[in-house]
């Protein structure tokens, strides 16, 4: 049966059900065949911090957003057109965010008596008329699946779990995505258990045939290749294996060995996860006992020569802050890579914030400046990397790199650049003594300082004539010997910080996107920001209102540029996922009024709050 | 020279035969006169030319304390880093830097109480390690707070009415933790140091030595009972590997295991010269080792056994560190970046 196909220009699909139904991995194989038709796209996982939740309870359900377009997209949307609610928790958790008219795909199997109490409906939704604005394909996924799988020698249980696949194959006939790479997938990951991986593959095929035959759905659609994409090879890329290819990237263009101490903690895991894979680029990870022994440890190796990481999010810097302090004094390269979650405290810990840029900035004892460094998208990970180790190395300073849970989970696609094209980094090791003394014997001064960049030389164990100790305590300019002279202390508190603010001299000036030229609002946002901004920049342009973009990269120091920019433009709007902790850093160094757009609701703007913000900032012009 | 100290096998040699001046920093020794921590400086700095290694590849790691100033004054690469994390910093030194020995300083305060974390799991992977535990059972720098090595009862400035705390032994500690070296020494007497460090440089990964030190400010004549010719032989036992546990004058007592496992400080003569037990330092198990450990009474000091308690053979964490690697490498081929980024899945936009 041959039906009718459908253009469509952009779909957001929302698959949501329980913990343990397989949600994140549904997302990810329907991103990946999507991704492998040249659609450009978005994802956003949402899923609860507890492992497994109470099977079929609201906090347990786990979801999984896909936005994909046949144009250049930058946010996973704000509503979904499409929801897949696998069981009653599912749909009570995400109906709200479905617009009327849109499709809503439910598993009927879970609509039971008990389910439906467990969630607080005292009827049943399918029945009662709550989805009547919705177009419903109530379909009995379970014991269809099941059905399905009868010839199979598994159990029951395991027949049911299949029913992720069959939903999978169903929206990929629906949405006319591929087979073979979740085919291929399957292959792989149930290699040695082949009774499994035949009921995992006849139940996506079950899908596709039900898809194609059922009359719940009448059209299939087609999204076809996004034509305004930079030419070149494209691939799928969330934020944490982005970063962690990144780091090895610096490894390789610094020639320094990568070493990596951390500590488990969400969302940041995933990237000790993904170096620990690469031994074979000679990467070192070590899981140590603590997060501070994780920073300890990357910043022994640091003080051995090599390219040090240390991996955590909002709770560990606040333990890593004395040896960030440390890393200061010393004045060693190390880049601190914050995967931001909501806090305080424990706070949200799978839900995205961005609420550690002050703590980055100020969370140490005494003058103590780190530059910092944030991506604004997940491909952008990677890049963001080189640039925060190229910093750490040639001012031999710690660096933060502030992620956050929506970057790092997330994904698009990337134009996966040519290693060739790669800036280079160069550690100029001092191998030399930098010093004559009075005697007029050659010696080595530890903080004799380069008058361009003043970094120090880092002078690495085994260099002969060169040796010496460093310390937390103050250093006496040049010689680094232990010094409490007040006058010494005063002008190396000023140095430390003329060092890191010197960095703006090599940092590119902030560009703005204006197309008309004559915008009187600036939009300007940092991290994973970018996307809904400029979305919502987009909208607001369509709709006859001037605005004007910008995101900042750097936040410490900022771009040179960056007070001139603020000053012409009649408003400054600045959305952030925290209460306005970049409002407050640009209000005390540019005197400029900032009007601070502001949410932690764990998830990321909606491009459409944002355009209503700009509006209303626009009418008090 | 390299056969005496293979686990130092990595570690480039000195072109140049050495002496100990060759170790003093230019730095002045900035600590009260009288402080234990001169003769262990001076016997460290007499030592350390017996290992015949490059200068530049000895790095001396601290924390905080009294003791932690040492690196200042060794003429080699050294670290004064924040407090109780010397091992963790350490730690990815040795991972990444073979070709380096590597020396910890640290004090009761600084290894048991706020950097108890990070020595147990030093320790625990048996990292490349000489840890250099100076106790004085006293916080010094901080002018004279109890630590976690002080007697029960102790009157300190924070324990006006005396410490309530149980006191951590320190070799009780490290065993605990798997430490797969584990000494005890004196400030005081310089041979016997030396032949400890002997045996701590010639070990593979961590080695604990803890050295009884005299804080003569804030808590002077802690270790004088073992220091005393008239009470030190009556109190201390020597212990030797394969050789019977016996000291006091004339060798009269000795450590016998009892029908009930424990051990027991006895006469030698009563219980006959065959009941004595021999101390094994290279046991697996710990066992005799902590049981050793447990002898001493922590206030006045009788039974107080010094020597290497334990000393197994494990290779160390960095060396496995770097075999992994070794192998990942030598089975997968040293790894293409291009290859990496671009992964299975991609797709060209022309």
């Amino acid at each position: 049966m041959t039906k009718q196909v459908v253009q469509l220009s952009r779909v957001v699909i929302r698959f949501a059900g329980d913990s343990g139904d397989g949600m994140q991995l549904t997302g990810d194989r329907f991103t990946s065949e999507t991704a492998g038709l040249g659609n450009d796209l978005s994802t956003l996982p949402d899923f609860p911090a507890e492992i497994r939740a109470p099977a079929g309870t609201v906090p347990g359900v786990s979801a999984f957003q896909l936005a994909f377009a046949d144009h250049d997209i930058t946010t996973p949307g704000d509503a979904p057109n499409v929801l897949v609610a696998m069981n009653p928790a599912a749909l009570k958790a995400n109906l709200k965010d479905l617009p009327r008219g849109s499709d809503l795909i439910v598993n009927t199997d879970e609509f039971t008596k008990r389910n439906l109490e467990k969630v607080g409906y005292a009827s049943n939704p399918l029945e009662d008329g709550t989805l009547e604005a919705y177009s419903v394909h109530a379909i009995a996924l379970t014991s269809q699946t099941v059905e399905a799988l009868k010839e199979f020698s598994i159990t029951k249980k395991e027949a049911e779990r299949a029913k992720n696949m069959y939903a999978l194959g169903m929206l990929s006939w629906l949405y006319s995505r591929g087979a073979d790479g979740t085919r291929a997938f399957l292959k792989k990951k149930f290699a040695s258990k082949p009774e499994i991986l035949a009921a995992n593959l006849a139940a996506f095929e079950a899908g596709w045939s039900f898809g194609e035959t059922t009359e719940s759905f009448s059209v299939q659609y087609e999204v076809a290749k996004a034509g305004d994409l930079p030419g070149g090879r494209y691939r799928n890329v969330m934020g944490n294996p982005a970063l962690a290819w990144g780091l090895i990237a610096a490894s390789q263009q610094s020639g320094l060995p990568l070493f990596l101490g951390s500590y488990p903690i969400t969302p940041a895991s995933d990237i000790l996860h993904e170096l620990s894979k690469h031994k074979n680029f000679g990467v070192m990870t070590v899981q140590a006992e603590d997060e501070i022994a994780g920073i300890g440890a990357a910043l022994g190796a640091a003080y051995g020569g090599a390219l040090a990481v240390t991996t955590t999010s909002g709770p560990g810097v606040a333990l890593k802050s004395e040896a960030i302090g440390l890393a200061v004094s010393l004045e060693l390269p190390l880049i601190v890579v914050d995967v931001q979650r909501g806090g305080p405290s424990t706070g949200l810990p799978t839900k995205t914030e961005q609420s550690d840029l002050l703590q980055a900035m100020f969370g140490r004892n005494g003058e103590s400046p780190v530059p910092i460094v944030a991506p604004q998208s997940p491909s952008d990970c990677f890049a963001i990397a080189l640039e925060a180790a190229r910093i750490a190395v040639e001012y031999r300073t710690p660096v933060f790199l502030l992620s956050d849970g929506y970057i790092a989970n997330g994904s698009e696609p990337w134009l996966v650049p040519s290693v060739a094209d790669l800036p280079t980094i160069d550690p100029n090791f001092a191998t030399e003594p930098n010093h004559v003394s009075e005697d007029g014997t050659a010696a080595f001064w530890p903080y004799l300082r380069d008058p361009e960049t003043l970094a120090r030389p880092w002078a690495v164990p085994g260099t002969k004539g060169l040796e010496h100790r460093i310390g937390g305590i103050e250093k006496a300019d040049g010689t680094g010997n232990i010094s409490y002279d007040p006058e010494n202390h005063d002008r190396m508190v000023h140095l430390r910080q003329a060092k890191v603010d010197g960095i703006a001299a090599t940092i590119p000036d902030l560009v703005v996107d204006d197309p008309s030229g004559a915008a009187e609002i600036l939009v300007l946002g940092w991290g994973s920001t970018y996307g809904p901004i400029g979305a919502a920049c987009e909208i607001t342009r369509r709709g006859g209102l001037n605005v004007a973009q910008a995101h900042l990269r750097h936040l410490n120091p900022f771009p040179r540029n960056l007070g001139d920019v603020l000053r012409s433009y009649r408003k400054v709007l600045v959305p952030e996922m925290n209460l306005g902790q970049l409002g407050m850093l640009l209000r005390a160094k540019y005197l400029v009024d900032i009007q601070g757009i502001n949410q932690v609701r764990g998830m990321p703007f909606k491009s459409s709050e944002l355009v209503d913000a700009i509006a209303a900032a626009a009418e008090t012009m | 020279m390299t056969d005496t100290f293979p686990a130092l096998s990595l570690v480039p040699k000195s072109e140049v035969a050495q002496s100990a001046k060759d170790f003093k920093s230019d730095q002045e020794v900035r600590w009260c006169p009288g402080c234990g921590d001169y003769s262990i400086l001076s016997n460290v700095q007499g030592f350390l030319p017996e290992l015949g290694l490059a200068r530049e590849n000895i790095v001396f790691i601290s924390g905080i304390g009294c003791s932690s100033r040492f690196p200042y004054y060794m003429n080699t690469f050294g670290m004064h880093s924040i407090h109780g994390r010397a091992p963790a910093i350490a730690t990815g030194l040795a991972v990444s830097r073979p070709d380096l020995s590597i020396w910890v300083i640290t004090g009761d305060g600084d290894a048991l109480s706020i950097g108890g974390n990070h020595l147990i799991h030093a320790l625990r992977r048996n990292v490349n390690l000489k840890i250099l535990l100076f106790n004085n059972r006293i916080y010094g720098l901080t002018k004279g707070q109890y630590s976690p090595t002080s007697e029960q009862g102790k009157i300190t400035k924070s324990t006006p009415e005396g410490s309530l705390d149980y006191a951590f032994n320190p070799v009780s500690v490290a065993l605990g933790a798997e430490a797969t070296f584990v000494a005890r020494t004196m400030d005081s007497d310089r041979k016997h140091m030396t032949e400890i460090l002997r045996a701590a440089a010639a070990h593979e990964g961590a080695a604990l030595v803890e050295i009884y030190q005299n804080c003569n400010i804030f808590n002077d004549g802690a270790w004088e009972p073992l220091k005393d010719a008239d009470t030190r032989d009556d109190l201390m036992m020597r212990l030797e590997h394969g050789e019977p546990i016996r000291f006091g004058a004339d060798l009269s007592k000795g450590v016998v295991r009892l029908s009930d496992g424990h051990l027991a400080v006895v006469d030698v003569a009563e219980a006959g010269e065959s009941e004595i037990l021999r101390h094994d330092a290279h046991a697996e198990d710990p066992g005799l080792a902590f049981a050793l450990s447990r002898l001493a009474n922590p206030v006045s000091l009788v039974n107080t056994p010094i020597g290497v308690f334990r000393d197994v053979q494990r290779p160390s964490y960095d060396r496995l560190v770097r075999e992994q690697i070794d192998q990942i490498i030598d089975r997968r081929g040293p790894g293409d970046l291009q290859a990496l980024i671009n992964g299975s899945d991609t797709w060209v936009v022309s």
